[in-house]
């Protein structure tokens, strides 16, 4: 077996055991890396020097039994709207495109305590604002199960690195579906955890109120081996959440009995693509085959989350997004007439199309005369979606679905009807409005040859109640194929 | 006859609080120190950095608000108001607007026509701007943060008051309440005390508000006394002409004694504010409210009151001496040291007022410490010096803040109390001065006074001059 | 609702925002922020009367940190980004005329 087909923690286990070294690890990403991404397109950095070096330095780590921990030496991919100390940062936007931040996120120097090593930053919609990669100012990200389309976003550039095995495992963010969408487009496994418990310090914000760091990997083991580094209780982060259940893979029995899932009807129809309806209907035969109850239930309000999240995530954003003003960092105009001159000319430059229009949105919903009949009546409708959600929990340990509509669009296709884009949103913005963890997994490949996801959703701090369904299905499933990525690779001359 | 007309003034003071950091990050408050040398990814908003409530910044507010009779919001929660400008790193700033911390106080002043109160409309938190600079040299600005987060207040009043003798009384008795709680210097020159004057005219009986007029840049009482006669003066001579005043923002040159709007296209005045995702809701119950109330310290009105039962001191110099914080403390960190309370206060009323005076300073500004002052007494009292020595010796302890009893040693300036060696000396200025001895012995009585001086001049000042007194007169008679 | 979008408003938001739009691009925004805020007006049809807007899903509250100095001089850093700079400081275009 390659390096390449281990998993994180098989990856993490060679190590401990000297069947690899840390440096053969990196060496067979970057090596990886160097064949593949230049038709893929999954990373903005690559560092290909700093993770060499850290990789010696882990090897010592381990040598002197200092470091023992399952990703001890695993590479790894970040997202770049996550800050890397000295390594750039850019949200795959202009604006930041020499960005180097001087500290590094929570999540990331859980990482790095644990021992992983980063070996570069990962492709994005610009400030993650977007469902296909395709936003990004340093090029679009290629969908490794066929180069035609999109990855899904916002966390494309991570979720097709992993498919494409160029790190076993990765961070991405989910705003409002950014890692499950984009899992179940490139048929890989991640996780959005309940609000709170990854830190946000060091997450280059979008909407402050919805924003969860979370892991991208192979399968549901290492996505719950890897929350397990990454959740801490983080005294700069005001919003992060003191938990005692962090102990996620011991949920991990592959056994469902006396579960109860339901499904929201309201998810199974109009607007769902037939083949993704049959494949979370498989799902569901395999959830029920393993002793879990499942059923149809109707979750009300469904329609108002995705106007509801326009107007939180844009509002949050048009103020998060104001301190991009060519002053501290990053890009500032080469010409300009005076102060305000210079703010609006960097940031016109500096932004790209989709972000100015969320930008946009967001100022003129907050503006004198709107706040009540927008923002405030989001706030309101959020309220009663999370009201909705506790509902559903008090009768059901879990509710799966889709992660999207349909299996990955064409390149080109979503951008030319931002609204019809959103609506793309439907199953995964509820879960970020209430907070909620949610997890994707492939569970089955459409016709045209894409994977097609699953999402399962828990209550608040439920975390280990998906995880023990998703490994179920997971087992019941069987092994997920691989793309081949064939025609990505450069072949020696 | 001319209209008459009524000044409507309302005011919005901030006073940065006087913590050892920042707001919402561990960066000091330290006054001063080269340009961002006091700054880290919060307070210069880097991407990614997340704000963390300093707790000790919600009990100052909670105290100031108590002290000035507010009600508390037993929950409040943080705004962001969103506006674009270089001071202001995030482009928007943490503040409270929905649910203040304090609201509905009020504060009593005493006027020329009697005891009036003046409403406080609601106490904020918020965070403080960093500074431009503005370099003469290339035509650019300077950005330095190191003010950037430093805790501010806001305390806005109600239109209450009708003059400037109103508004410097408020001004006085908020900064004194201020100063006694600890929660802030207050001092104007330096920023640590800013206000903003709200002022409107109508004519008098009119019960409807005029268009008001925001003034800023006012950094001392005087100047705030200027703007407000300036501003009122213009606002009647626009009202007189027929011509209406606009609402806006003027900006006070105190130089040039003359009001300019701050006025831009690129200002909207719609600040966008929405509670802020990044910081949770401020709850106080019960209990810590009681822990705090119980932690205020004495404040003026008790105090005084203190003084005048507790102290044999003249009414007059108890409320002078309460009337800063800083005399106040002097006087009673003094007095526990020498148990001598009159002669303290002489010393800070006499001297210390003098001097103060003199240099044109507050008595904020002392700074010579309590034992200095005790030692000075109790080594005047105990004949160690004699009064002349004293004052000598207060005005060193006054700039530098010498031990008197060090510098009386090393300087030589003990009070000779060798009564041989006295009565040489005396003896000496009676063959001295044979004039003098005669007009004495002739009755003039002054001609005494004459023969001290001589006596403490060739004593060099370091005689008891009651013994100088009895010796001449036993030597003379 | 139709047309409620006015080039005014896009001029509004513009400054707002601190963005300048080209003549096309500003047409655009018309478009689209009128198209995304007719779907937004189905929040209307949601009845939410006596529903407390909620800002953080979860009552999280008094998140405090001690008055201690924990931060030293870290200028260089904060300073290294910046695009232009001078004498320790962040340099920008003149402020005031």
């Amino acid at each position: 077996m390659q390096i390449k087909d281990l998993t994180a923690l098989e990856t993490g286990r060679k190590i401990k055991n000297r069947e690899i070294s840390v440096t053969e690890a990196v060496t067979a990403s970057l090596e990886r890396i160097k064949n593949l991404d230049p038709a893929l397109g999954s990373f903005v950095t690559v560092d290909e020097e700093g993770a060499l070096k850290k990789a010696g330095q882990i090897q010592a780590l381990v040598d002197q039994g200092e470091l023992a921990g399952p990703f001890a030496g695993v590479p790894i991919g970040v997202k770049d709207n996550i800050c890397t100390k000295g390594m750039k940062t850019t949200c795959s936007s202009k604006i930041l495109y020499n960005f180097k931040p001087p500290y590094s996120a929570e999540a990331v120097e859980n990482l790095e305590k644990a021992g992983a090593v980063i070996v570069g930053k990962t492709n994005m919609d610009e400030f993650a604002m977007g469902s296909t990669t395709e936003t990004s100012a340093f090029g679009i990200t290629k969908n490794p199960w066929n180069p035609a389309h999109v990855p899904g976003g916002s966390s494309g550039g991570s979720c097709a690195a992993v498919a494409a095995g160029m790190v076993p495992c990765a961070l991405g963010s989910d705003t409002g579906g950014s890692i499950r969408q984009p899992s179940s487009f490139c048929g890989v496994t991640g996780i959005k955890p309940t609000y709170g418990t990854v830190s946000r310090y060091g997450l280059i914000a979008y909407g402050s109120s919805l924003d969860q760091i979370g892991p991208i990997a192979g399968n549901v083991e290492d996505c719950a081996a890897l929350l397990e580094i990454l959740a801490s209780h983080d005294l700069k982060d005001s919003t992060s959440v003191e938990r005692k259940d962090l102990d996620f893979t011991v949920a991990l029995t592959g056994d469902v009995k006396g579960m109860k899932i339901g499904i929201p009807a309201e998810y199974m129809s109009e607007g769902l693509d037939g083949q993704v309806g049959d494949a979370v209907k498989k799902a569901a035969e395999i959830l029920r085959d393993r002793g879990a109850e499942v059923e149809e239930f109707s979750l009300n309000l469904v329609d108002y989350a995705i106007p509801a999240y326009y107007v939180i995530a844009s509002a949050e954003a048009s103020s998060n997004l104001s301190r991009f003003d060519g002053v501290k960092y990053g890009y500032r105009a080469s010409q300009y007439e005076g102060l305000h001159g210079m703010y609006k000319k960097s940031r016109s430059e500096g932004f790209g199309e989709e972000v100015k229009r969320r930008i946009m949105l967001g100022s003129f919903v907050l503006s004198s005369g709107y706040y009540d009949a927008y923002y405030l009546k989001a706030l309101k409708a959020k309220a009663m979606i999370k009201q909705a959600f506790d509902q559903a929990f008090e009768k059901y340990d879990a509710v799966l679905g889709p992660a999207a509509p349909t299996a990955a669009p064409p390149i080109g296709e979503s951008l030319k009807d931002p609204l019809k884009m959103y609506l793309g949103d439907i199953y995964t913005v509820s879960v970020n409005l209430a907070g909620l963890p949610g997890i994707s997994l492939p569970v089955g490949v459409s016709r045209e040859g894409l994977p097609i996801g699953a999402q399962l959703i828990g209550d608040c701090f439920q975390e280990k109640k998906i995880f023990r369904a998703a490994y179920a299905l997971e087992q019941g499933r069987g092994a997920f194929p691989r793309p081949s990525m064939d025609w990505a690779e450069i072949k020696e001359a | 006859m001319a209209k008459q007309y009524e000044t409507v003034i309302g005011l919005e003071v901030h006073v940065e609080l006087a913590t050892k950091t920042k707001i919402f990050c561990g960066c000091s408050t330290a006054f001063g120190g080269a340009p961002n040398t006091h700054t880290c990814p919060v307070c210069t908003g880097m991407p990614g950095a997340l704000p963390v409530l300093n707790k000790k910044v919600v009990e100052l507010a909670v105290a100031v608000g108590l002290a000035t009779n507010c009600k508390i919001h037993q929950y409040c929660k943080f705004d962001r108001k969103n506006y674009f400008y270089p001071d202001n790193p995030q482009n928007y700033q943490i503040s409270q607007l929905y649910l203040p911390v304090c609201y509905e106080g009020g504060i009593e002043i005493d006027t020329p026509s009697g005891r009036k109160t003046i409403g406080i409309h609601e106490i904020h938190m918020e965070e403080d701007a960093g500074k431009l600079i503005h370099d003469e040299w290339e035509d650019c600005s300077l950005v330095d943060y190191n003010r950037s987060g430093v805790p501010l207040i806001e305390i806005v009043s109600e239109p209450d008051m009708r003059s400037a003798e109103e508004v410097i009384a408020y001004l006085d008795k908020l900064r004194l309440i201020i100063q006694y709680l600890g929660a802030s210097d207050c001092k104007l020159q330096e920023g640590s005390m800013r206000a903003d004057v709200n002022l409107s005219v109508r004519e008098a009986g009119s019960s409807t508000l005029g268009t008001r007029t925001e003034m800023k840049n006012l950094n001392s009482f005087k100047a705030i006394a200027r703007a407000i006669e300036g501003e009122r003066a213009r606002q009647i001579e626009l009202l007189e002409e027929g011509k209406a005043v606009l609402q806006e923002t003027r900006r006070w040159d105190d130089n040039k004694e003359y009001s300019y709007p701050m006025r831009s296209k690129e200002d909207a005045h719609d600040y966008r504010y929405f509670p802020d995702p990044d910081l949770v809701p401020v709850e106080i119950s019960d209990e810590w409210l009681e822990e705090i109330r119980s932690r205020q310290p004495e404040l003026r009105t008790e105090k005084l009151e203190r003084y005048k039962k507790e102290f044999d001191i003249p009414d007059y110099d108890a409320e002078i001496l309460t009337g800063s914080k800083r005399l106040a403390d002097i006087f009673e960190e003094t007095t526990a040291l020498c148990r001598k309370p009159k002669k303290v206060s002489n010393w800070l009323m006499g001297e210390t007022l003098r001097l103060l005076k003199e240099e044109a300073m507050e008595p904020e500004e002392l700074h010579f410490s309590s034992e200095h002052l005790a030692k000075l007494i109790l080594m005047t009292e105990e004949g160690v010096i004699n009064q002349t020595v004293a004052k000598e010796v207060f005005e060193k302890v006054f700039r530098e803040d010498i031990d008197p009893e060090a510098y009386v040693e090393e300087k030589g300036l003990k009070t000779v109390n060798d009564e041989g060696e006295l009565r040489k000396t005396v003896e000496q200025v009676i063959r001295d001065n044979p004039q003098s001895v005669s007009d004495y012995k002739g009755g003039k009585a002054k001609a005494l006074g004459f023969l001290v001086g001589q006596t403490m001049k060739a004593m060099k000042g370091k005689a008891d001059p009651g013994m100088v007194n009895r010796l001449l007169k036993e030597l003379l008679s | 609702m139709a047309g409620r979008i006015s080039d005014e408003i896009i001029e509004y938001v513009g400054i707002l925002a601190q963005l300048e739009l080209s003549g096309d691009e500003k047409e655009q925004a018309k478009e689209d922020m009128e198209k995304l805020l007719n779907y937004i007006d189905k929040l209307g049809e949601l009845d939410t009367e006596g529903i407390e807007p909620m800002s953080h899903v979860f009552p999280v509250k008094n998140v405090f940190r001690q008055d201690q100095v924990t931060n030293g001089d870290a200028r260089e850093e904060i300073l290294q980004n910046a695009p232009q700079k001078k004498d320790g400081a962040f340099k920008v275009p003149k402020t005031v005329e």
